[in-house]
């Protein structure tokens, strides 16, 4: 690393920075030696960082004002929308802003997908970001409770219940997690508790998946190792910088356009109704970004096989760099990858598509397609395409035209090369 | 590259818009009518909040509370824009219970601009029990509670006719051809003339509901005209700083040799 010889200028800083090298650790950031060839599917961690300290700053302001209790949650909500200064702007920031993060975490992973980021030496930053992933999901489900409208209650009694599919200890796992005999006060309580928590956590795994990727570095389109820092990279700052800020503010554009204009679109008018465990909603319907899962779900007949593969769906992405048998990471020049590449993307958009829709007639029928072709695509299309695949000439570096021969896949594994 | 960055822009879109589709079953859709607070610049027709709040006053509040709105509210920008003597007047017209006072006693007193509107029953349950066995739902949000909001309110209130023939209704159930499975417990509230307009406006149905829908609307979204108003302000600034961003980011990256 280019920044070993890093030197204070002032004492002070230098005083301080024997002490806490904390002015190391900022001349490292800045000089981070980066692939110049990153396109703008790069700028999304930049986006989803933005996105954490949103939700958290408008959080934090929000639990100023809102009032953890069964009778009491919805009206104070509408106190905030009404009576609290620019409420109605925090709650419509921290409401879509759920939204536009798993928007950005969708692009994320699949830019991974597409790219092989996930693949050696890179699995630590994967599974890292995949724990971020279950922890938003978890925070995201949490959070649409706190309204305490009925698809808030309905939504909780629909998940928590998952677990009463369990063997034997089930049903006492599922009253633990409510505290009470059904979902009531104590499970407001607790979901506000650790709603709050959770993003702290998702913070802290937010530092150690960045520091996984300053140990190897970027990957890049062209997923081959280059040297750091060479003529194949540019220093983080002023080159990422201002790119991921220019694309971090034609993100945000679109979030304004939801928060102004549209701010109850990706919600469910349900949840202005405020919470009556008497009358159950027509369709509960989870937020968008769970729907794939919640087609999973509800494709298989059996509830704890359901609940087995919904969980399974997510777990199979932790051994995905075990599967994947292909030695060439991107898919720009893996041609039958990238045909599957694009039928897995189809898949999963219509798993959530599916997962709106009312669990019957052609709906069940695509959703149980769907599933298995899901996990045929990481069980035996991936591992198989990698064998037989014949990849195209791969450049020896992103500044050099010359490319080396089309990469037999055997002839890859055997010198252990990697490209 | 070019051509990847299309296609999953336009599969991500499609997708977004896919929870759009979701819609309730065996339903008309609503009426759609041309609000002057839709788009982007909308903006609440003032002389019809204040009539709606009139229609709300004098026919739908001895059925429906408005628990989350104060009488100030009347008066705020962006909503009916009521002076200050006459949102003074609209509260003092009630009578609020308060207390305890020093002697440990409830009592009356007249609203005053700070309280909340007067619900029309003590709790839900009584509402209920008046109402043969419907609730009659609280209006500070039904707008936004609806899946066709502000169109579907209206085609609710405008939508009663007789029943198909076969189609059996029992006592107190109306047939509304807009109304989520086409049958309601509330009657057809408003009938010609049943309000009298202080500034002369034709009191027809279709007007009534135009003008109550309007004020429901604003009771929702009491923010709506600041909303927009600075949603436009927002996005214009930022457009003007990504195109700053954009030249800084050109010059910079034009002292490597890269594309960005
Ligand atoms: C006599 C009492 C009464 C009056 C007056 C009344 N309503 Fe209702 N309203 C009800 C009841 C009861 C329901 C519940 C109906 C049901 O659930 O079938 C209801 C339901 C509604 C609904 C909800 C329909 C839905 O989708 O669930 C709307 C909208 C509505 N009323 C609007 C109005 C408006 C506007 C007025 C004033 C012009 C008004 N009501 C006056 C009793 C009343
Ligand atoms: C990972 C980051 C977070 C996500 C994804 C998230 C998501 C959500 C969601 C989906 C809602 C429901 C919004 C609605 O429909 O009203 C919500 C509500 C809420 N969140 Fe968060 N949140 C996050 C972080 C935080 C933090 C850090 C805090 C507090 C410090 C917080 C406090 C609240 C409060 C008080 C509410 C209830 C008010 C409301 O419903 O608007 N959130 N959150």
């Amino acid at each position: 690393m280019s920044d070993h010889e890093y030197k204070p200028k002032s004492k002070a800083g230098k005083w301080f920075n024997d002490r806490l090298p904390l002015l190391t650790l900022g001349a490292h950031l800045t000089d981070y030696p980066t692939p110049k060839n990153l396109n703008y599917w790069w700028t999304f961690g930049g986006i989803l960082t933005f996105c954490l300290l949103t939700q958290i700053i408008t959080g934090v302001v929000l639990a100023m004002h809102y009032v953890a209790h069964a009778d009491l949650a919805f009206a104070s909500v509408e106190h905030i929308m009404r009576d609290v200064n620019y409420g109605w702007l925090i709650r419509y920031i921290h409401s879509n802003g759920a939204s536009m993060f798993f928007l950005a975490v969708y692009i994320h992973i699949f830019r991974s997908l597409f790219y092989g980021s996930y693949k050696s030496p890179r699995e630590v930053i994967w599974i890292i970001g995949l724990l971020i992933y279950l922890l938003m999901m978890a925070a995201a489900f949490m959070g649409y409770v706190l309204p305490w409208g009925q698809m808030s209650f309905w939504g909780a009694t629909v998940i928590t219940n998952l677990f009463s599919a369990i063997p034997l200890v089930g049903e006492s796992i599922t009253t633990w997690l409510w505290g009470a005999y059904s979902v009531d006060n104590p499970t407001l309580n607790r979901f506000f508790s650790l709603h709050y928590l959770i993003p702290f956590l998702i913070l802290g795994l937010v530092v150690l998946h960045i520091w996984a990727l300053h140990v190897p570095g970027n990957n890049n389109p062209v997923g081959i190792d280059i040297k750091k820092p060479s003529k194949d990279t540019v220093p983080f700052h002023p080159y990422i910088t201002i790119k991921d800020a220019f694309a971090l503010l034609m993100f945000m554009i679109v979030f304004a356009g939801f928060v102004f204009f549209t701010p109850n679109v990706l919600g469910h008018s349900d949840n202005y109704i405020p919470a009556n465990p008497l009358v159950t909603p027509a369709h509960i319907v989870p937020e968008w970004y769970l729907l794939p899962f919640y087609a999973i779900l509800r494709s298989v007949p059996d509830k704890l096989g359901g609940v087995i593969l919904m969980f399974g769906a997510i777990f199979i992405l932790f051994v995905l760099p075990w599967l994947d048998t292909s030695k060439v990471r991107s898919a720009v020049f893996r041609p039958l990858y990238r045909q599957f590449y694009w039928i897995f993307v189809i898949d999963v958009l219509m798993l959530g598509y599916i997962g709106a829709m009312p669990a019957e007639g052609i709906y069940l029928v695509l959703a149980r397609v769907g599933t298995i072709y899901y996990f045929l695509h990481f069980i035996v299309v991936l591992p198989v395409v990698g064998l037989l695949e014949k990849t195209e000439p791969i450049p020896m570096s992103i500044s050099d035209p010359v490319l080396s021969s089309g990469a037999e896949p055997s002839l890859a594994k055997k010198d252990n090369v990697k490209i | 590259m070019s051509k990847f960055n299309f296609i999953k822009i336009f599969i991500l879109a499609l997708f977004l818009s896919s929870t759009n589709l979701v819609k309730a079953v065996e339903q008309n859709d609503p009426i759609k009518v041309n609000w002057s607070f839709k788009g982007l610049t909308g903006k609440f027709d003032r002389a019809s909040l204040q009539r709606g709040f009139q229609v709300y006053k004098e026919v739908c509040s001895s059925c429906h509370s408005m628990q989350y709105l104060s009488y100030r509210n009347l008066g705020e920008l962006g909503g009916p824009e009521f002076s200050e003597e006459e949102v003074k007047a609209i509260a003092a017209s009630v009578e609020i219970e308060d207390g305890p006072d020093s002697q440990g006693e409830m009592f009356f007193r007249p609203g005053r601009p700070s309280d909340k509107f007067k619900s029309p029953y003590p709790n839900i349950n009584a509402s209920i029990a008046a109402n043969g066995g419907a609730y009659p739902p609280d209006m500070s949000v039904l707008v936004k509670a609806r899946p066709g909001g502000s169109n579907y309110i209206y085609s609710v209130l405008v939508g009663y006719e007789d029943p198909p023939s076969g189609m059996v209704l029992d006592d107190g159930v109306y047939y509304n051809k807009y109304m989520i499975g086409n049958k309601i417990k509330m009657s057809a509230p408003l009938t010609e003339g049943i309000v009298e307009y202080t500034d002369g406006t034709q009191p027809s149905v279709d007007q009534m509901a135009k003008d109550v829908t309007t004020f429901l609307s604003w009771a929702a979204e009491p923010e709506l005209e600041e909303r927009h108003r600075t949603g436009v302000k927002v996005i214009i600034y930022l457009i003007l700083l990504t195109i700053l961003v954009y030249l800084s980011m050109k010059k910079i990256w034009s002292r490597v040799d890269s594309e960005v």
